[in-house]
């Protein structure tokens, strides 16, 4: 075998190891999201426009 | 060079006192800053707060040769000066914070405590900086040698920060809230600077068309996201970066009006005649671990290719308007004008620039682990986000932020303008670890991290060791009764019968490292011994 075609088929095995990674991470991810959707009445500040329309700051850099 | 460089981030917080809508941002920075250095007091029956030394300050030298005159800048720009006392020893905010509409100084806190006390800026023990900067807590890391150190140290100052808040609160000040974020979406701004040491024969030029097209375009991959567009937020729309719509420069010396896209504040901290400190505001404040690693070990690349004259050869037709349309268009496609005609997306551009990068290290050899790390994070990203933004929801930002929100909206069917939204906006950056979104995110495995909360706990308390920080660090641990002023290339020292000031110029920014100077500390030296040993190694 050749050193290329040898690195040819790692580089294909590496990217569907990577592409499982991904979508193992993608599903972590938006099981979070959906978590804390679930959540987000008892997380958000409850006044939000109020709250919203008070922060206001001073000029920075 | 490599993806390694001397590197410092600064932070500016959003900072309100929720009972106390009227309160003066001057006053509630200061109250965090005395809070933490209380707390620092408290920890430590020997240490205290080192006062900041503004005697190597020159905020008005421009890095294209020449100086501001003093009375042609804008008050803010005047950072050299302690922030004024009046007469009665209660500081005017007005001399410090820029306009009025504020409240009354009299009005608040501090007005029967003698505010010579309150301290509005320190030196801590892990090397970095924290004080009043204008309206707004500031903290500046310590000098880092890698980004991932960087990333630490920057971290550390969030948590330097919620410590402050809640010692505030104990100590009486009421309860004061902490973001870092970069806008009040009500036209306001405060920035999150980056700062790159540079060897001075680099032709500052050559730094401005290299840096230009990877500063409009780096912030698919580090931006923090914002709900609104124009300075007001008036059109409620998703863009990817807090700070873009404040931009309306290419190049200058302001900070805080006409903001440049390359600012050219020429003040090294160091050897002048060897180095120059490159100053870039044009960044967003990120909570995130992964989006600041990029931000840094990218722009540590791209500063490597302009010092080889190896950057990729293009130029922007209008750099701040390609700077927004980048910014304002979350699906990546919108492409931007060159000059010549050519029109390419940030990704295309980004692209180029690691393609240099790659190209660069190949033929140079370097194959150091945080240059691999930062070129395979980098690879990997824009291959993502190429593939679908959302694929890279847990390591950027923007894109974890714009997923959360858009899974709100679509849940309950609401708009972008929506109150609530703007307040999942504001909320992401809250540095409370139980209300901030951000946080709610990384502690349910949503966001991909570097370092623990145990670490993180360690940089606040220890400086990297491979800088000057180091020195700086542990002088003010050992022997902070002695240190009467600190900056970032000096330390003075007071000896008891001693007859002068001892004053120590770290003009090198990579002398005083534990190497260098560590066996002073482990040997636990009377202070005069300290300070003679440190002068005999010079």
């Amino acid at each position: 075998m050749t050193q290329e075609s040898f690195s040819a088929r790692r580089s294909t095995q590496n990217q569907s190891q990577e592409t499982e990674q991904i979508q193992v991470n993608t599903n972590a991810q938006s099981a979070g999201v959906d978590d804390l959707l679930d959540e987000i009445d008892s997380v958000l500040e409850s006044n939000a426009e109020e709250f919203v329309r008070g922060f206001v700051q001073k000029g920075g850099q | 060079m490599s993806a390694r460089r001397l590197v410092g981030l600064e932070t500016e917080y959003g900072i309100i006192r929720p009972q106390m809508p009227k309160a003066n941002a001057t006053v509630l920075s200061a109250q965090i800053v005395d809070a933490y250095a209380q707390l620092v007091a408290e920890q430590s029956t020997s240490a205290t707060a080192a006062r900041w030394d503004y005697a190597d300050e020159s905020p008005l030298q421009d890095a294209r040769g020449f100086a501001m005159d003093r009375d042609q800048a804008h008050p803010s720009q005047l950072t050299d000066a302690e922030p004024g006392l009046d007469e009665a020893g209660i500081w005017t905010a007005e001399s410090i914070a820029l306009d009025g509409n504020d409240a009354r100084v009299g009005s608040t806190l501090y007005q029967e405590k003698d505010s010579t006390e309150v301290v509005m800026n320190m030196v801590l023990g892990n090397g970095a900086r924290l004080y009043v900067d204008h309206a707004h807590p500031e903290y500046s890391s310590p000098e880092s040698l890698t980004p991932r150190a960087a990333v630490l140290w920057d971290q550390a100052g969030d948590e330097v920060m919620r410590r402050a808040a809640v010692t505030a609160q104990r100590l009486g000040g009421g309860e004061l809230l902490l973001y870092k974020n970069n806008t009040d979406n009500k036209s306001v701004s405060y920035g999150s600077h980056e700062n790159y040491l540079v060897p001075r024969e680099v032709e500052f030029s050559s730094i401005v068309k290299g840096l230009t097209p990877f500063f409009a375009s780096r912030q698919i991959f580090c931006g923090s996201g914002r709900v609104g567009q124009g300075m007001l937020g008036q059109k409620p729309a998703f863009q990817i970066s807090q700070r873009a719509d404040f931009f309306e420069a290419e190049v200058g010396l302001e900070t805080t009006i006409n903001r440049p896209i390359i600012n050219t504040r020429d003040e090294p901290h160091a050897n002048w005649d060897k180095y120059r400190r490159l100053h870039v505001i044009i960044g967003d404040a990120n909570l995130g671990q992964i989006s600041t690693l990029l931000r840094v070990g990218t722009t540590n690349l791209v500063l490597s290719l302009i010092e080889a004259n190896m950057a990729p050869d293009l130029e922007l037709a209008e750099p701040v308007d390609a700077l927004q349309q980048i910014s304002h268009d979350p699906s990546l496609k919108a492409k931007v004008r060159l000059r010549g005609g050519r029109e390419l997306t940030a990704i295309e551009i980004q692209r180029l620039y690691l393609e240099a990068s790659q190209r660069y290290c190949t033929e140079r050899g370097i194959d150091d682990p945080d240059t691999a790390e930062i070129l395979e994070r980098w690879e990997n990203i824009l291959e993502l986000l190429e593939r679908d933004p959302f694929l890279a929801a847990d390591q950027v930002d923007w894109i974890a932020k714009y997923k959360l929100i858009n899974g709100f909206t679509q849940r309950h069917q609401l708009s972008l303008a929506d109150p609530r939204v703007a307040m999942m906006d504001l909320q992401w950056a809250d540095l409370r670890t139980d209300k901030g979104l951000y946080y709610r995110m990384a502690a349910r495995g949503a966001m991909q991290t570097l370092f623990s909360q145990e670490q993180i706990n360690q940089a606040v308390t220890n400086p990297p060791e491979d800088t000057r920080a180091y020195l700086r660090g542990m002088a003010l641990q050992r022997y902070a009764p002695y240190v009467i002023a600190a900056n970032w290339d000096a330390l003075s020292f007071a000896v008891p019968g001693a007859r002068q000031i001892s004053r120590f110029h770290m003009a090198e920014p990579l002398y005083g490292t534990r190497e260098s100077v560590g066996d002073l500390f482990d040997a636990q030296l009377q202070i005069s011994d300290f300070i003679d040993e440190l002068a005999r190694r010079r």
